[in-house]
């Protein structure tokens, strides 16, 4: 199979050109910047089109096993698929919680049954995700996870944090970390502001995150184990962050688009499509956001895909549950931040490619000849509105329905086949 | 006037034209009130649903008399906010309830937010009751007529609200009307007890009620909620009263011709001691009175609209 004349963009030499890619048995065999004679009956004319790697989203919820009114491994990877997502790392928040390697197994077995992209799980770090007792992190990762977290939850327990922190390192398995002091939380449900207090919402102070954000790059520091912060969303905990790398700690860290675009104000409407965790912040800090990435502070983008049926977010804004989908607007959404704030495409691809694929340990997110051939077709030009009959995720709960946006997937490649077309 | 409104969703939408509207037309209800028959014609045949999914008896009361003296026809509805999350949601009952083809709703209800998206969606008017921690317009009107009622103008009072502002809707849309209005309102609670950015709310803060007892022309206190206690926002009871209650030694403080207020209910011997709710300077039940002309005044303008009545 042939990719011809697209711009190929590759996040490892940072480089944009024109060219062909030739891709046999599911590998990248060669990459050829100006083109090259040579085409298959089935060679892809990219004219005016971007040629990306496959992108790497490594905060997901499949919602599989126990939730699959949500969202299943099925219908995720096909809402991955349609925005260019090639690799979904599924966080362990399921039911039963996979923190053992018979529901690893399942997600694996299922995956590559059934998942039009490559989907990696992520286990447990303590059992049932109560902070208590380590998981089987050896077992789950002889079983296929990729990384371990407890996500929607902060382990508790400074002791138990660095103990899970240990024994993650003992396999060689990257830590994520939801960073939340629970007690703090307490009943908030949006950003704690001015705002929140007008609305009659609870609130969820900064410092709620920044206290996890502080103790965790600690005990990395002590421990010199790396430690991956996911969805940061506040400023300080960006500048926690910033410290902490340089005074040498191995911590490295991920923010979602919706902090990016979106800011507590969308929340006045009560939209609970606007609830999600950590919350929207103020535009202090969101503009802290976007200049981490322009310095490279943050690592990674991963979108926190977290579907929930339209009869949960119906509730009242106190009740509905926290989160939103996000894998089919994560590409348009990059675009918009690289066009509105000036900053490089590449470095921004970089952020869902190599980077992800670095911190994770994994293959993919490069186009290198002899790299799995994960490729993303994405049209700069095209303007398209992002409506609910859009939407492949079983679950619509996103705020950003009815937006316009500027780039869209045209085609999806995983493995040399194409799962996704526009 | 011409009243613009379908709902009466907070104070924060209206203008002080509009309020003054109100409180100028409460005169006029408040009149019908004092009649030998009560009642006059002016809704009838149209319907009001009462929706209360929160304890209430003197609001709800307030609201139901209020529409059967302007002859409308009223249901109430009560039900425990308990189990939203679990069968029906509100918007569904309130969908429900529209197919019923009510004129209004007043709904009073535990969670921010729901009159806000009920007005938006339903063709009817709603006015709100109360909605969580977030506004409770018709009791900052009732107040506010209350003073005006006292004083003649709202405009240079000095308003103190004392306690729970952080909880309080009461407290919020007050602050709202009497500053759009022109008085000064001075919020004294515990540190614990006030909400984030309440410096951004036009109101003085205060944590000391001393201080501010003895030139406040009147002295709002808010009901002290069990389940802060059980939560821990202060010690004790006999702490909190001591430093935030109102007892006979400030009602002496207080300076001539100055009023005590409370929304109700009551918690006598936590924020309000006998003497003081007892006294000579309290108008709780001028309040309670001036609660049914406003609520008349807003079912009038809500659902009978454009017509000057005087």
């Amino acid at each position: 199979m042939w990719i011809k004349g697209g711009t190929i963009f590759d996040p490892v030499s940072g480089t944009a050109e024109t060219g062909d890619i030739r891709i046999k048995d599911g590998l990248i065999e060669g990459v050829y910047p100006g083109g090259k004679k040579g085409s298959s009956p089935d060679a892809v004319d990219a004219k005016g089109l971007w040629v990306l790697p496959g992108l790497i989203d490594m905060h997901v919820h499949l919602r599989d096993p126990g939730y699959e009114y949500k969202e299943d491994i099925v219908s995720g990877s096909r809402a991955a698929a349609a925005g260019g997502v090639t690799t979904v790392v599924c966080m362990p928040n399921t039911d039963p919680v996979n923190d053992n390697p018979s529901v690893t197994q399942y997600i694996v077995q299922k995956a590559a049954r059934e998942a039009l992209v490559r989907v990696l799980p992520a286990g447990a770090l303590t059992r049932e995700l109560k902070g208590a007792e380590l998981a089987e992190m050896g077992l789950m990762k002889a079983a296929g996870i990729v990384a371990v977290t407890d996500d929607g939850r902060s382990v508790e327990s400074a002791a138990m944090m660095r103990r899970a922190m240990e024994y993650a390192a003992t396999f060689g398995l990257p830590v994520i970390t939801h960073c939340q002091d629970r007690a703090l939380s307490g009943e908030g449900v949006m950003n704690e502001s001015a705002l929140s207090a007008k609305l009659g919402l609870a609130g969820i102070p900064a410092a709620s995150e920044d206290i996890v954000i502080s103790r965790d790059v600690l005990l990395a520091g002590y421990t010199g184990i790396p430690v991956h912060i996911t969805h940061v969303s506040t400023k300080t905990g960006l500048d926690l962050i910033r410290q902490a790398k340089q005074s040498g700690v191995r911590v490295t860290c991920d923010v979602t688009p919706h902090h990016l675009l979106l800011t507590e104000e969308s929340v006045t409407g009560y939209d609970t499509n606007a609830k999600m965790y950590p919350p929207l912040r103020g535009e202090e800090d969101r503009r802290a956001l976007i200049k981490g990435l322009k310095s490279g502070l943050v690592d990674c983008i991963a979108t926190d895909h977290a579907p929930h049926a339209q009869d949960e977010k119906d509730l009242d804004f106190d009740l509905a549950p926290f989160g939103i989908i996000g894998l089919q607007t994560l590409l348009p959404a990059i675009m918009q931040v690289h066009r509105e704030y000036k900053i490089d495409f590449i470095d921004l691809l970089k952020k869902v490619t190599v980077n992800p694929a670095r911190i994770l340990g994994i293959d993919g997110g490069t186009l290198t000849p002899g790299s799995r051939a994960d490729i993303t077709l994405f049209d700069p030009q095209a303007t398209w509105v992002f409506g609910e009959d859009a939407v492949l995720s079983k679950s619509k709960n996103s705020p950003f329905l009815g937006r316009v946006f500027n780039g869209r997937v045209v085609r999806t490649i995983v493995a040399g086949r194409t799962v996704h077309q526009a | 006037m011409n009243w613009a409104h379908k709902d009466l969703i907070g104070i924060q939408e209206l203008t002080p034209a509009e309020i003054g509207h109100i409180l100028d037309m409460a005169s006029s209800f408040k009149e019908i009130s004092k009649r030998d028959i009560k009642k006059v014609p002016t809704l009838r045949g149209k319907t009001v649903v009462l929706l209360f999914y929160e304890a209430s008896t003197r609001t709800r009361l307030s609201f139901e008399i209020a529409a059967k003296r302007l002859s409308a026809d009223t249901t109430a509805l009560s039900q425990s906010g308990s189990s939203f999350s679990k069968g029906e949601t509100i918007m569904d009952a309130a969908h429900n309830i529209m197919a019923m083809a009510p004129d209004c709703i007043v709904i009073r209800y535990p969670y921010a937010g729901i009159p806000k998206k009920m007005a938006r969606i339903l063709p009817c008017s709603v006015i709100n009751a109360g909605d969580g921690f977030h506004e409770h317009p018709t009791q900052a009107l009732l107040d506010m007529y209350s003073l005006k009622e006292r004083f003649g103008s709202l405009k240079g009072l000095d308003v103190a609200i004392v306690g729970d502002i952080m909880h309080s809707r009461v407290a919020r849309s007050n602050v709202y009307g009497l500053t759009k209005m022109g008085a000064k309102v001075t919020l004294v609670a515990p540190k614990t007890l006030l909400p984030p950015g309440v410096e951004t709310w036009g109101a003085r803060v205060s944590t000391d009620l001393d201080r501010v007892v003895p030139h406040a022309d009147a002295v709002m206190m808010l009901r002290v909620q069990r389940e802060r206690l059980n939560e821990r926002f202060f010690p004790d009871v006999r702490e909190y009263s001591t430093f935030y209650g109102l007892n006979r030694r400030r009602v002496e403080a207080m300076k001539p011709g100055a009023v005590i207020m409370h929304p109700g209910p009551m918690n006598r011997g936590v924020e309000i001691t006998h003497d003081a709710a007892d006294s000579a300077r309290s108008i709780i039940l001028d309040q309670v009175e001036n609660g049914v002309a406003i609520r008349m005044t807003l079912l009038y303008l809500s659902l009978g609209g454009a017509v000057n009545v005087d």
